[in-house]
């Protein structure tokens, strides 16, 4: 395994069902969670619905892979970017997504949120600061 | 320049293949390296043997595997995504009890860490989608 570190950027702008895009996004960072690189999330567009509470998928014979979100933390995948505006548009607020957490080492294992609210603007110096960005 | 390409769209329904084979074989040509070309989602269906376009139409398989073997390059196929849709080389035909296989020449079956290992290694990662 290469001992370089990037930063690598996973772009999320599709709803979790309706399509694959999502589902497998996620398979690709849990994979890529193995090599120890610097992993960020980024949400926008339809992408932020990937991170609503209380999704139901029974009706749709689809596998709800939500609860994974929550999971990440563990996988040392901490800094979820969510864009604002793309959350009003759909009228959606902070609340509406789920609580997810890290254990920050640095910090006495303090648990923190790994959701960053930031603006459209904010979002492009997120990705500027990136040597790899996937999007889905 | 050593590029790593991602092509996460079907072929003939998505141009995304298309431009990331226009881009290879320009990349090519300028003197840079194709590190990696890694297909995912719906992209691995370009590896398919079995497609046959109408006769006035672009071989977008056909294509790929003529610019592997002039340049050596490593055309991978997303393993877990190949699975779900169908794409089978010999080992895993015989490993999953499946009746046939239908990967193409100069195409091979690998994981999703050969994505991330592409990003490391490669100076720029492209991303040929929706």
């Amino acid at each position: 395994m290469s001992e370089t570190v990037k930063k690598f950027l996973y772009v999320n702008r599709k709803a979790p069902y309706g399509t694959i895009y999502a589902q497998e996004s996620l398979e690709v960072v849990l994979i890529g969670a193995a090599f120890d690189q610097d992993v960020s999330m980024a949400f926008l567009d339809d992408g932020v619905f990937q991170l609503t509470k209380g999704q139901d998928t029974k009706e749709i014979g689809l596998k709800n892979f939500s609860p994974t979100f929550r999971a990440l933390g563990d996988f040392e995948v901490t800094k979820l970017y969510v864009e604002k505006e793309s959350l009003a548009e759909r009228g959606l607020t902070l609340e509406d997504l789920q609580n997810i957490e890290y254990e920050d080492e640095d910090d006495d294992w303090a648990e923190k949120p790994s959701i960053r609210l930031v603006s459209r603007a904010e979002m492009a110096d997120v990705m500027a600061d990136q040597d790899v960005i996937l999007s889905f | 320049m050593k590029f790593g390409i991602v092509v996460n769209e079907g072929p003939y329904t998505h141009q995304a293949s298309d431009t990331a084979y226009n881009f290879a074989k320009a990349a090519l040509a300028g003197g840079h390296d194709i590190s990696r070309v890694f297909f995912y989602h719906d992209g691995v269906n370009v590896g398919t043997r079995l497609s046959i376009p109408p006769q006035d139409d672009r071989q977008i398989q056909e294509q790929w595997t003529a610019l592997a073997k002039e340049h050596d390059l490593d055309l991978v196929i997303c393993i877990a995504a190949a699975q779900r849709r169908g794409l089978l080389d010999e080992n895993e035909a015989t490993r999953q009890g499946k009746d046939a296989n239908n990967i193409a020449d100069g195409f091979r079956i690998s994981g999703l860490g050969q994505l991330i290992e592409m990003g490391i290694q490669a100076d720029r990662t492209v991303t040929f989608g929706d």
